[in-house]
């Protein structure tokens, strides 16, 4: 086990150091220092309420940190607001995966992010290229669905997962959060996704991975984060701990 | 809609052309394409039943009449549509087509020209619309709640400026355009027509329309990726109203005056158009084309009914049956 340790800024695409966050009298977490390298699955792991989902809310601009700094991609305190955080280049794929059941594939992957063609001064959406480039994205990640033009509310959860994951990764974002991506999934479905994250990282997408799943995170991820009572309690290459380790750190028993 | 196709994600069907279409046979017997088809199948229902009944329902003279009498209902379903795209109401829509009536009417009166007199009955319906938006959204109440407050306000307010008196419009433009043809169509049809293009182009072929989907089927969703639903929300009422300004230019013109207490079956058959033509009332799913051809169904029924000397008190009845049917048929859309 090592201690939290501060590496050169150069190989982050986000940092944060002495960050802290109170709702009221609720302590979420205090004076926490994390960072996510470039290119690689950091993962996030935590008992229930050790104050992981406020610490990734907060980098992606959902909350604002009481105390502490957040660079992102050499910028200082680069937005206050989840659409600047997407403007920044942070993708988040929420846990409700924010698709439109009755719109298509190729519609959600290009919400509000429409490809249009001008004629004077009306923008006419141009179906054909986005149904193109959705083809492309969606192959690129070796993702299957029956049919871009399907609606996703026929769409089983680990098709809609992976549409949710490559709608954020396919709109060029420098880092995609994920939070709890195979929570509500079956064994196959889970094994699905855990393949598309892996292509992710083979593809050097940077990924904050938020996780229950001790051993899906080592199979998973480059470096671990665990969270202890609103403090980082440790942190970890994934290649270089255990299990049992892994237990220890969350529990405290280490 | 989009076709149904079997679940099984095949290797690399993402990459395929277009997936395979089902069997006629399997379509007919699928209850959701009867569900998506409801008003088209209605209206060949009701043109044969009524073709049989009384061959003057398919004579030429007769449709004409048919289609000249559907056009206000065509434009006000159009608008009700954006509307319940978005999951809402617009219960003030045939209020909203009196409010503009009386004020075309009271502004010709005035003495202005019937142009002006227009353009003002469209901004002030308009603007109807865009109030009651405002306040659905920025006030957070439920649009039936404030549709009907509009509807009951803007009926007295109706009601207060013209003192409870029809007006005379008198007016050669209005005229015309009540009683003149292009083609085989009359004027107020090509406006209908000209309405359904201009509808189907904003809801299908722009981003406006993708996100008026987004905002009806999840609004939550939609805020996440940077949707300003509220706009958008407030963006569907206007064009409800805009819809209900160009409606009242339409009456005026086929009446010849702006009546106050006119008594109009407009917001129900609206309404009853919408849910005919496919459009979930729960928002999200929506077509221009299906509405349209309700609001023609509609009509042909009233239009057969009256042809057979069925009493008018029938209608009402005929009209609320055919909408309780349609809505149980909707249960099998996908």
């Amino acid at each position: 086990m090592s201690a939290v340790s501060p590496s050169s800024a150069s190989d982050a695409i986000i940092a944060c150091d002495g960050l802290s966050k109170h709702f009221g009298g609720v302590r979420a977490f205090t004076d926490v220092a994390f960072q996510a390298r470039r290119g690689e699955v950091t993962a996030v792991i935590g008992d229930n309420g050790a104050g992981k989902s406020t610490l990734i809310r907060c980098l992606v601009g959902v909350h604002v940190p009481d105390a502490g700094s957040i660079v992102f991609d050499g910028r200082e305190h680069p937005f206050s607001n989840p659409d600047g955080a997407r403007k920044a280049g942070i993708e988040t794929v929420h846990q409700n995966l924010a698709l439109i059941d009755e719109l298509t594939v190729a519609q959600n992957l290009f919400l509000n992010r429409e490809l249009v063609r001008r004629i004077g001064p009306f923008a006419f959406l141009d179906r054909k290229a986005m149904k193109r480039e959705a083809r492309s994205m969606l192959s690129r990640l070796s993702i299957n669905v029956p049919s871009i033009n399907q609606r996703v509310r026929r769409l089983s959860g680990g098709q809609r997962q992976a549409i949710s994951i490559c709608r954020a990764v396919g709109s060029g974002a420098k880092l995609v959060v994920m939070d709890e991506p195979t929570a509500a999934l079956g064994v196959q479905e889970t094994a699905n996704v855990e393949a598309l994250i892996r292509r992710l990282r083979e593809q050097s997408v940077s990924v904050i991975l938020v996780s229950h799943n001790f051993d899906q995170v080592r199979r998973l991820s480059d470096q671990i984060w665990v969270m202890r009572a609103g403090k980082m309690a440790a942190t970890v290459r994934a290649s270089e701990t255990s299990g049992n380790e892994l237990v220890a750190l969350v529990t405290g028993a280490a | 809609m989009s076709n149904p196709t079997n679940n099984a994600p095949a290797a690399h069907s993402a990459g395929a052309p277009e997936e395979s279409r089902p069997s006629l046979s399997a379509l007919l017997l699928d209850p959701s394409f009867w569900a998506d088809w409801a008003s088209v199948v209605g209206l060949v229902g009701l043109v044969i039943i009524f073709g049989i009944a009384q061959p003057v329902f398919l004579s030429v003279a007769n449709l004409q009449a048919l289609l000249l009498a559907s056009a206000i209902l065509v434009v006000l379903s159009i608008g009700q549509t954006f509307v319940v795209a978005t999951s809402g109401i617009d219960l003030s829509l045939a209020a909203a087509v009196m409010f503009g009536a009386i004020v075309l009417g009271l502004v010709n009166a005035a003495g202005y020209g019937i142009l002006i007199a227009c353009v003002l009955a469209v901004l002030a319906t308009s603007a109807i619309g865009f109030l009651n938006g405002l306040i659905i959204t920025v006030g957070k109440i439920p649009d039936f709640v404030v549709t009907l407050g509009t509807l009951s306000a803007i009926t007295g307010l109706g009601l207060i400026l013209s003192g409870g008196e029809p007006t005379m419009v008198g007016s050669t433009f209005l005229l015309k355009l009540a009683s003149g043809s292009f083609g085989p169509f009359g004027y107020p049809v090509w406006v209908a027509i000209s309405a359904v293009i201009v509808a189907h182009i904003a809801l299908y072929h722009t981003r406006f329309g993708v996100h008026l989907l987004a905002t009806g089927g999840q609004t939550e969703s939609a805020g996440a990726l940077g949707i300003r639903t509220n706009r958008v929300k407030i963006a569907a009422y206007t064009i409800s109203g805009f819809c209900a300004g160009i409606a009242a230019i339409l009456l005026v013109a086929r009446i010849g005056s702006a009546e106050p207490l006119i008594n109009t079956s407009l917001l129900l058959n609206s309404v009853a158009a919408v849910v005919l033509g496919g459009v979930s009332l729960f928002g999200g799913r929506a077509s221009i084309l299906g509405p349209a051809i309700g609001a023609l169904m509609l009509t042909a029924l009233v239009n057969g009914l009256t042809l057979l000397s069925v009493s008018a008190f029938y209608q009402p009845l005929a009209v609320g049956a055919i909408v309780v049917l349609a809505a149980l048929i909707m249960r099998y859309q996908k």
